[in-house]
């Protein structure tokens, strides 16, 4: 290692956070987890129609997911006891340490001599290293002057971000394998290297959460779904793809690679595909199903050009954690990281139903609801929110979210929270109006990591799996009783006397969605307000104050939506004609058990200054035991002081909503206690408002947008061009390729096979036939003959020999 | 004496051996006439034999190979006349131009 680049290491080793490799067996296979749902899928696929009675076919999903389940939650418990036992050795010896600066240049001495740390990713144990190193000291030495301004600024900032100290943060455990690299033989690619691909699995604090949250949610799912599917036309292809989707998404959460993280990424869409299309004898299932597949798509092409920039920009590498290292340590070019987060983000868009392509996710309804509670809310969707976390280091450089007061990431975040909000008001569909709040939700999630909040985005990426699958599970629960419909308004209302623990459940996570003390949700929700760092002294990365007042009118939106469903569906009169009551045990349960997580998962992560001493102990565990390690593969990122007076106002805002909602259909009620919507509102009076509700009918006209601007040119006249070109051109010339090759076989059959080959075959078999016959007449059978013949001959040899001799 | 003279009696004997074989419709004639035509060979050997002086010394490979020749015809005429007998049963004739059968 050069000078330079130990300078710089030096630097970060300041600036970034003090860790400590965990290490176990069960964090270096957790591949595991992804094989057994894999075997799971295999095993229903290939003898689930003969399971004996496939009708219990669910026995194999069940038996696969709690065993995945089992060892996720083992897994989380390990990592949570190491880093744990780690805290407690690290504050005795740092409280032992008279000078804790000395005990901080220790371990940046150590730092440097770890560079081939494991947590780096798979190249640190290769022989590349070097060759990747090298070129890193380039790096260094190119942006020497640029990486020392930034570190002493980073320096000063971990210097004020008191809250960080005297936290010790658990390395990523990386463990990969080569799977196949280029020039085996001995030759050179055309930059002179050996390009290796790996195979890996990354176990750290994100991809563990992500472990959990997917077996657990699709622990339920499978238990829910033997009551919900039962007796479905194709219940074992249900089953086999549940298995296949759990498969795919934690093969995508724990890869290491880019490469496999797009192969696990095109899987999940496949199985959405499959599940939302579950039901495809039904054209708008099918249409649902073709529309969140081609959005997709859309997003797609952004991440492989994202991927393939980052993969060039970084020197060759699908590894993430090196293409992490590198951000940090400015071995990527500001402009790479730019172009590659815009690509990506064009993935999450699509993905996590962000603004514009949002509009395939509340279609995606049309798939059962378990499977809705699964994908298309609580593990999924937020595979883009993932990527941006697992590639966090690219984002925080690449849109420069540090210190600025708007970025793209973050806008589009923002934008959805308030457009997805809006359109939930106008949805009948009780499941369409979950799916809006899923897309309004992700939202926040992108926002909170377009400002910063990396914690934050997590922490809200983890409540809101529990509280809206619980709510989606509570929707399915309704249409499950109330004649297989989702109709708020045709079908329900009252039920809150009908069905009680539907009821309790749906609401507990209402409160939680909303954002109630003490919910999941409130604590989420605050810490992304409190992470835009637009409240006065929250000290946050930068200063996104239009941001934070969009994600005010968000959770104003969430409070008054959420109040209308409820309204619609649990008061007033019930106007549905058959007799609605709780779901059986196993549907009832898993509701039960997430409405339990949706009120006690937000204390995970409380703030550190709240009840006391109890938030110096307790609080702020979820960002301790989930955030990597701030200056090695993860930007050294603030974060922001929590604020009492902001959950005051962002808790006001929310129940100033709610109870302006509450009041309008108290108000209807009483004058008709069948109504659910005033007739001669202010949308006959007011021309605006009435504009307004147009608009958020027609989804602001987006679905129309595509469907005019891109899918009828598509199949009227750029389909009926492409037929006429296909006719007429490119047949013409298959067409002419045809005959001519049919004359030329015509002339070669007549004049080269029956003249000339077939004419010498027969020549030399007449000749032999004539010579033959010639030649008989001297064989005559007589002594003399052949006597004479060979005398004659001999005597003509003599002579010959007597005159030539 | 001279070779040539040994010479031109086994040519003459050679040739009236030949005339035999090409105009005897008799098979015994034709066997004997082969007998001819090897021992005018017989006489080429044996004069060669004797005529070829090695450092003074007559050689005896003609000689030799004039017995080999003896023997080689004696079992010939056996093989020879034993056809003919058979010929002779199969047909009641032994007339070498009607025994025609290996016509192509």
């Amino acid at each position: 290692m050069s000078v330079f680049s130990s300078a710089t290491s030096i630097f970060a080793a300041a600036a970034s956070d003090e860790s400590f490799q965990p290490s176990d067996w069960l964090f270096e296979n957790v591949w595991i987890v992804p094989a057994i749902m894999l075997a799971s899928f295999v095993y229903i696929l290939l003898f689930g129609k003969t399971f004996p009675g496939k009708d219990r076919v669910h026995f194999v999903g069940l038996t696969a997911i709690s065993a995945a389940l089992a060892i996720s939650l083992l897994t989380a418990f390990t990592w949570i006891t190491q880093y744990e036992g780690e805290q407690g050795d690290h504050s005795a010896q740092t409280s032992a340490f008279v000078d804790p600066s000395i005990v901080t240049a220790v371990d940046a001495d150590e730092e440097g001599d770890k560079a081939k740390d494991s947590s780096r990713g798979c190249l640190a144990e290769s022989n590349v290293v070097g060759d990747l190193r090298a070129s890193d000291d380039e790096y260094a030495l190119g942006s020497l002057l640029l990486n020392d301004i930034g570190s002493a600024e980073l320096a000063v900032d971990a210097g004020e971000d008191g809250k960080g100290a005297g936290h010790i943060k658990a390395k990523p455990v990386v463990r990969c394998l080569e799977w196949f690299s280029t020039g085996s033989f001995g030759g050179e690619s055309a930059t002179g290297d050996t390009l290796k691909f790996h195979i890996g699995t990354i176990a750290d604090g994100q991809s563990i959460m992500m472990l959990v949250v997917v077996t657990f949610i699709s622990f339920l799912v499978h238990l829910y779904s033997t009551e919900y599917v039962k007796g479905d036309r194709r219940y074992v292809h249900y089953y086999a793809f549940l298995s296949l989707f759990t498969a795919s998404m934690l093969f995508m959460v724990l890869s290491s690679s880019t490469l496999q993280l797009i192969v696990g990424w095109e899987l999940v869409g496949v199985c959405s595909f499959g599940l939302i299309g579950h039901w495809w004898e039904e054209k708008p299932n099918s249409d649902a199903a073709l529309k969140a597949f081609l959005t997709n798509r859309v997003g797609d092409i952004g991440l492989l050009v994202g991927m393939i920039v980052l993969f060039f920009g970084a020197g060759q590498t699908f590894d993430i954690q090196t293409i992490n290292y590198l951000a940090v340590h400015g071995g990527l070019s500001q402009t790479t990281m730019t172009v590659a987060a815009l690509c990506l983000m064009t993935a999450v868009m699509s993905k996590s139903g962000q603004f514009i392509l949002h509009t395939w996710l509340p279609d995606a309804m049309a798939g059962p609801t378990p499977v809705s509670a699964l994908i298309h809310a609580a593990t999924m969707v937020v595979a883009g929110v993932y990527m941006i976390g697992r590639l966090y280091p690219v984002f925080w450089f690449g849109m420069s979210i540090e210190g600025s007061p708007i970025n793209a990431l973050a806008f589009v975040g923002a934008l959805t929270v308030v457009g997805g909000g809006a359109l939930a008001f106008v949805q009948n569909d009780v499941k369409k109006v979950l799916a809006y709040s899923t897309v309004s939700q992700l939202g926040y999630m992108v926002l909170a990591l377009g400002v910063g909040a990396y914690t934050a985005g997590m922490f809200h990426l983890f409540t809101h799996a529990f509280f809206k699958a619980c709510l989606f599970l509570g929707a399915g629960a309704l249409s499950h009783a109330c004649h297989h419909s989702f109709d708020m308004k045709a079908e329900m209302g009252g039920l809150r006397k009908r069905m009680p623990v539907t009821f309790a459940t749906f609401m507990i996570g209402t409160l939680a969605l909303v954002g109630v003390f003490p919910f999941a949700g409130f604590w989420s929700k605050d810490e992304i307000l409190v992470g835009t760092g637009g409240f006065p002294s929250t000290n946050a990365n930068g200063n996104y104050t239009l941001l934070l007042i969009m994600g005010l009118i968000g959770a104003a939106m969430t409070a008054g939506y959420m109040t209308r469903v409820i309204w619609l569906v649990f008061f007033g009169e019930y106007r549905g004609h058959v007799d609605p009551h709780d779901p059986p045990p196993v549907m009832k349960y898993p509701l039960i058990i997430l409405a339990g997580l949706s009120v006690v998962t937000g204390f995970l992560n409380f703030p550190a200054d709240w009840f006391g001493g109890l938030g110096s102990r307790f609080g702020l565990k979820f960002e301790q035991w989930v955030e990597p390690p701030r200056g090695d593969t993860f930007p050294v990122i603030t974060h922001g002081d929590s604020n009492f007076l902001l959950a005051v106002i962002a808790s006001a805002v929310g129940v100033a909503s709610a109870a302006l909602v509450w009041t309008y259909y108290q108000k209807l009620y009483a004058k008709d206690p069948s109504a659910t919507e005033v007739t001669e509102g202010l949308r006959s009076k007011n021309k605006l408002a009435a504009g307004g509700y147009a608009l958020l009918e027609n989804k602001y006209y987006l679905d129309d947008l595509y469907q005019g601007g891109i899918a009828d040119p598509m199949k009227g006249p750029i389909a009926r061009a492409a037929y006429w070109l296909n006719q007429n051109v490119i047949d013409e010339v298959v067409n002419t390729a045809g005959r001519t090759s049919a004359m030329l076989g015509r002339f070669v059959y007549r004049y080269i096979d029956q003249g000339a080959i077939d004419g010498s075959v027969n020549l030399s078999g007449t000749s032999a036939s004539e010579s033959g016959g010639l030649l008989r007449k001297v064989q005559t059978g007589r002594v003399r003959n052949y006597a004479s013949l060979m005398f004659g001959a001999a005597a003509l040899l003599a002579a010959v020999f007597i005159l030539a001799i | 004496m001279y070779l040539t003279q040994y010479l031109l009696l086994a040519a003459v004997l050679f040739c009236i051996g030949v005339y035999g074989v090409l105009t005897r419709r008799n098979g015994v004639m034709v066997l004997m006439s082969i007998e001819l035509i090897l021992n005018a060979v017989n006489i080429n050997m044996v004069a060669f034999g004797v005529f070829n002086h090695v450092d003074g010394q007559a050689q005896v490979g003609g000689a030799v190979f004039a017995l080999f020749i003896i023997a080689v015809a004696a079992a010939e005429v056996g093989v020879g006349l034993a056809i003919v007998l058979l010929i002779y049963r199969n047909r009641q004739s032994i007339d070498v131009s009607e025994a025609s059968l290996m016509k192509g």
